[in-house]
């Protein structure tokens, strides 16, 4: 059928962000040769193997079409046996021949498929992995400019497209070259005339068969163009199905609905049948060339030019004439398919990764939590500068506030402590060493940090607070959920800490905010972030996670962005950013006698309450 | 399966009777073929026969082929025609539907997946009836027929056929018994590694932070070889499939001539040729009825996809909405405007807490009322109430002094104008999103529409626009920013000049003049409709007649400002929460 639908089911759009259904089918051959060499190159390893599998095939036609040859003479022996006395040996001898030949010739087949099979399931698999662990090697800002829904279909659909095509394309390739070839050979051989009206026959059919496609085409767009309409009729009457209800809309819904079906049914029958043609188009080929061949090989036969075994060894051959023309076409289409597929997939791989940081010499074990700025300027692209020359000193052990508007680069400055990003200039030091000089892992293992995303992962609660550091022992795991307040509701579950966490478990967002705090409070490192950990809970869940940070940041130096002024009244640092730049920074009493920026944020709520 | 096709109508029945009569007639050409076949054996093996009779018989065979093609095109017009109109009657059946559903059943579907089902699984159900009235019918006719042709002829051929057609439905069976299931666990298996995948994605950050690459690619690693493992299985077994169905036909040919020449051995001179000739038309016969089964196989490749489909697609249309209407249109006279609800508690079906318990309140005619709360205290899910979104479990919501399920859905919606918390815009124009929908009166015109616009402060960008009020909104409205979006359902509302006003949390995507200027230029265009308001912003409802305070499902306070800044600690709470992080948000 020719609309191949990726049928993704219920889970069409994936949850939230900036996803979009990406037509992993959607041939776009860009440069096929190119894809092709790499994707070569991935099969390096099996060359030999696949070689073998593709002679073994080719051998297998080989067996296929030499088949009717020896029918051929079995039917003359026979056909002579109609009036003398029979040669049965000797037909017993052919058929014995023939039998092993076409057994040999299954078998090759298959082997030559399973090897097929084997090569590329391991290749995609290799793919696959590759691409995993590419995303962990990307840097940051590759993230930004793509959405997940383009890797994901990498790494599911396209793959699997490619797993698909090579798997079928390339035995198929082989071995419809080879049958196509050897049987065009062979019946030249047999019978040039004979063969010239069977080759004759079939173009004439073909022919035929091409125009019709052609002109089905422009059905099958205009198909697909108007179920994409109705697509998104729907679903933006399903979307806004309550505004729709309320204002009355169904009518109006209803009757574009029913416009646009109106048209679908028009280009849908068309194109159905049009689809549908190509069945009794094949079998008529395939009967025309039949009728031709017996016509004229019975007006040879009586002429006494060819023996009437002739015949029946053309009727098979224009079978194995016909069939492997169609699967050419079909190799064609998919192998474009494959191409454009790897394109998208080597793509992604080619991606520019994270520099090597093997050479690095220099590592903290651990730190007493000093941290410096040094006139930090950063953009996430040149032009678009969004920290300018930021300077700031924290002593081990302080807890740093940072504030100001969104957009004021909050968020930027943590990025660039863990080294998600690079600076453009100047310097952060830790404990007096510029972080440039460490690698990132190490970076990493001095900071614990929570996120306003409370990100878990389908597994136990165990799991998700261990979170890949195998050090952490049960006891750890239960006395950090004690400390923030976790341990008894854990406990009330059906399975307590190996209660697993996915779409049925029911944990209100306090809650999973509570277990990343948990997760960040058994990595005890000195250093800790916490960005706008608690911005989305209410009041009363707020206060709870509160405390449970007040805990979490004991004898740490900790970096907290907050929306809400009342969590940081207590810290030691406050900077206030704006556009940027710190405009401020001091306690909070210091910050409000200055009258400034900070003062005007902190008092304005009073003004709009009363 | 069979329930879903009792969609199909009369007409129908004759599009496949016509079907069936050429079906019949294209089997019949297709093995009347050999049977000339078998003519020209003769003539040729025959001394003396005449060149033009053998091409007599060759041109009646061409004729057959010709015909046989003739009569599948017509099949399969038919064909096309009954699959194409019924997916097209049966997506119109499953669109009314839905448009009848409340927000239970469309939420209890998810937009998502009743897009698949009128559109994927309803293609589905097209393929499966296109080839079904070519195949499934055809394929019983054509091995039945065949069969009856060759019985006579030799026990020992018939036997190798059948033979053959064993091994092939053996094939088949292995495959569906085997590979089918496999390829439902590997569906399985591929939403597992997406899941790992996007784990990853999503949770990059913390990935990176707790240095857990390795972790999440062990995990990653898992899911891989457990989908390699399964695909291996099934790969390898399908490439059986093709060297054995070449296995078979070529089988079948050396077969019937091996025995053959045996049979023709072993005969009396007389019948030898006779024989012959059968032998060369009996493996045509043969191949037919290999065919016919290999026709088979690919409905039942299809059909358990299809029944997948109409089990989907049954499921929309066999669901009931739980909402129904009432029959009165107009309220009681001189309450016009006015809200009441009465002891009202709700929870979700299925739902083990009540979302709101034992809600009384009552908003007068041209009275302003605001809901506040925390999240999850079911300030949204109250308004939901009024145009029968949901239905109270308990108790009775009142519009202008008669319950609202006695009403007919459509004049109570009438009455109503509701601004949902995510803005929702319709692909079309400025225009005809404002003047969306039907009131029972006239549609809005130009000037209705613009005076909207212009209380909705959304004149500004709009007349920026190209093409101003016929400026093109696309599918989502994903060329508006948010607050323009929501200006503009604001003023969609209000060119509805309803009595009632329903603003479900509509004004926290603007920013904070704009919020005030709107409401300012609200109050004073609007005097005498009813307004209830949803709010996260204290300031938006701080001038309200009334506001009550929400906590839980439970009354908390209700009350002016003042009054509440003095007696309401749930709502003290929330004042001093949260006006320092809008102030900050200003900023």
């Amino acid at each position: 059928m020719a609309n191949k639908e990726v049928t993704n089911d219920e889970k069409m759009p994936p949850q939230g962000k900036k996803e979009k259904p990406m037509g992993a089918s959607g041939a776009r051959p860009t440069n096929i040769k190119k894809a092709m060499k790499q994707l070569i190159g991935y099969c390096r390893k099996y060359l030999a193997i696949i070689l073998l599998a593709l002679i073994l095939g080719m051998t297998g036609a080989i067996f296929n079409i030499v088949g009717p040859d020896f029918l051929s003479q079995m039917t003359d022996l026979i056909g002579e046996g109609l009036m003398a006395e029979m040669d049965l040996d000797a037909i017993v001898h052919l058929a014995v021949i023939l039998a092993i030949l076409y057994g040999l010739g299954f078998l090759f087949n298959y082997i030559q498929g399973f090897i097929m099979a084997t090569v590329t399931q391991r290749v995609t698999k290799r793919l696959r992995a590759d691409i995993s662990t590419k995303i962990n090697r990307l840097p940051l800002k590759y993230f930004d400019k793509t959405s997940y829904g383009d890797i994901l279909s990498r790494v599911t659909n396209d793959i699997d497209l490619i797993a698909q095509t090579m798997n079928q394309s390339l035995g198929m390739l082989v071995t419809s070259v080879t049958m196509f070839l050897g049987s065009l050979v062979m019946m030249i051989y047999t019978n040039w005339i004979m063969a010239l009206s069977a080759v004759l026959s079939t173009i004439v059919g073909f022919g035929f068969m091409s125009l019709i496609i052609s002109k089905s085409q422009r059905h099958f767009i205009q198909q697909q163009k108007e179920l994409g309409k109705l697509n998104g009729h729907i679903e933006e009457t399903h979307a806004g199905h309550d505004v729709v209800k309320v204002y009355n809309g169904e009518k109006e819904a209803k009757k574009i609905f029913h416009d646009i079906n109106t048209r679908l049914y028009d280009s849908a029958w068309k194109s159905q049948f049009m689809s549908g043609l190509m069945m009794p188009l094949m079998m008529f080929i395939g009967n025309f060339g039949y009728v031709v061949v017996c016509i004229v090989g019975a007006l040879l036969v009586h002429n006494g030019t060819i023996s009437f075994g002739v015949i029946v060894a053309f009727m098979i051959y224009i079978r194995l004439f016909t069939q492997p023309l169609s699967q050419l076409a079909q190799v064609a289409t998919s192998l474009q398919s494959t191409a454009a597929a790897s394109e998208r997939v080597f793509e992604f791989l080619r991606e520019e990764e994270l520099a090597d940081e093997s050479d690095k010499k220099e590592k903290l074990k651990t730190a007493k939590g000093d941290v410096e700025f040094r006139n930090v300027r950063f953009g996430y692209s040149e032009d678009k500068i969004v920290i300018n020359n930021f300077t700031a000193t924290i002593k081990a052990g302080q807890k740093v506030a940072i504030v100001g508007p969104t957009g004021a680069g909050k968020t930027t400055l943590v990025n660039l402590l863990m080294r998600f990003y690079e600076v453009n200039d100047g310097e952060i030091l830790i404990d007096g060493v510029p972080i440039s000089k460490l690698t990132r892992d190490n970076i990493h293992n001095l900071f614990c940090m929570v996120l306003q995303d409370t990100w878990l992962f389908e597994g136990t609660i165990r799991e998700n607070i261990k979170y890949s550091k195998d050090y952490v022992t049960d006891e750890q795991v239960e006395e950090a959920c004690k400390a923030v307040g976790l341990h008894h509701f854990v406990q009330t579950l059906p399975q307590g800490y190996d209660t697993v966490l996915d779409d049925k478990a029911n944990l209100s967002s306090g809650q999973k905010q509570l277990i990343t705090i948990a997760r960040a409070m058994v990595e005890n490192a000195p250093l800790l972030i916490l960005d706008e950990a608690t911005s989305s809970v209410d009041t009363r869940t707020e206060a709870l996670i509160q405390k449970a940070m007040d805990k979490l940041m004991v004898g740490k130096t900790s970096f907290v962005i907050a929306h809400r002024l009342s969590t940081i009244k207590n810290a030691d640092l406050i900077m206030v950013m704006k556009d940027g730049d710190i405009i401020e920074s001091g306690n909070h009493d210091e910050l409000l006698k200055k009258k400034g920026f900070y003062f005007e944020l902190y008092n304005s709520q009073f003004e709009h309450v009363s | 399966m069979v329930k879903i096709l009792k969609h199909l109508e009369k007409k129908d029945s004759l599009l496949i009777l016509g079907c069936l009569v050429f079906i019949v007639m294209q089997v019949w050409l297709d093995l009347k073929l050999p049977d000339y076949m078998y003519e020209i054996t003769m003539l040729v093996q025959t001394e003396g026969s005449q060149m033009s009779d053998i091409l007599l018989q060759g041109s009646y065979m061409l004729l057959c082929a010709v015909g046989s093609m003739g009569a599948a095109i017509i099949v399969g017009y038919f064909a096309a025609k009954v699959a194409a109109g019924f997916s097209v009657r049966l997506r119109a059946k499953v669109f009314e539907k839905t448009m009848s559903f409340s927000m239970e059943e469309i939420n209890g579907f998810s937009t998502a997946s009743l897009i698949t089902r009128s559109t994927n699984d309803i293609t589905q159900i097209q393929l499966l009836i296109a080839m079904g009235l070519q195949a499934i019918v055809k394929a019983p006719i054509l091995a039945v027929w065949a069969i009856a042709k060759i019985m006579g002829k030799s026990w020992q051929w018939t036997a190798a056929t059948g033979l053959a057609v064993a091994f092939l439905i053996l094939l088949l069976s292995i495959v569906i018994f085997i590979a089918m299931p496999k390829f439902k666990i590997i569906q399985g298996l591929t939403d597992n590694l997406n899941r790992v995948t996007r784990e990853n994605l999503t949770g990059i950050r913390v990935v990176r932070a707790y240095n857990a690459e390795g972790y999440q690619e062990a995990k990653f690693e898992k899911a891989n070889e457990d989908l390699t493992k399964t695909n291996l299985f099934t790969t390898r077994l399908m490439a059986l499939m093709q060297p054995s169905m070449g296995l078979i036909m070529s089988g079948i040919s050396l077969s019937i001539y091996w025995i053959g020449a045996y049979l023709i051995y072993n005969a009396a001179a007389v019948d030898r040729l006779s024989l012959f000739s059968d032998m060369v038309v009996f493996s045509s016969y043969a191949m037919q009825v290999i065919m016919a089964f290999m026709l088979l196989s690919i409905v039942f490749f299809m059909l358990p996809r299809a029944s997948v489909s109409a089990k989907r697609i049954n499921e929309v249309l066999d669901t009931e909405a739980k909402i129904l209407d009432g029959n009165l249109t107009a309220g009681k006279e001189g309450l016009a405007g006015e809200v009441e609800f009465k002891n009202v508690s709700f929870k979700y079906p299925d739902a083990a807490d009540y979302i709101l318990q034992n809600i009384s309140f009552k908003a007068h005619p041209g009275e302003t009322v605001a809901f506040i709360g925390s999240t999850g205290s079911g300030k949204s899910t109250l308004v939901n109430l009024i145009p029968r979104f949901y239905d109270a479990s308990d108790g009775e919501v009142l519009i202008d002094g008669i319950n609202v399920k006695e009403y007919s859905q459509e004049a109570l919606h009438n009455k109503l104008g509701y601004v949902s918390q995510r803005a929702v815009l319709f692909s079309g124009t400025v225009l005809s999103n404002i003047a969306y929908g039907d009131n029972g009166e006239d549609i809005p015109d130009e000037e209705m529409v613009k005076k909207a616009i212009e209380i909705a402060q959304g004149q500004e960008f709009v007349e920026k626009m190209e093409g101003q009020y016929e400026a093109s909104v696309s599918q989502g409205g994903t060329n508006f920013s948010g607050g323009q979006k929501q200006r503009l359902s604001i003023a969609r509302a209000i060119a509805r000049r309803p009595e009632i006003y329903l603003f479900d949390d509509s004004f926290s995507a603007l920013d904070y003049k704009t919020d005030r200027v709107l409401r300012n230029a609200l109050k004073k265009e609007i005097q005498n409709a009813t307004m209830l308001i949803v709010a996260q912003r204290i300031g938006t409802i701080k001038d309200a007649d009334r506001i009550i305070v929400l906590d839980q499902g439970k009354v908390a306070g209700s009350g002016t400002h003042e009054e509440l800044m003095q007696t309401c600690s749930v709502y003290q709470e929330i004042a001093y929460s949260q006006l320092t992080k809008e102030e900050l948000e200003v900023g």
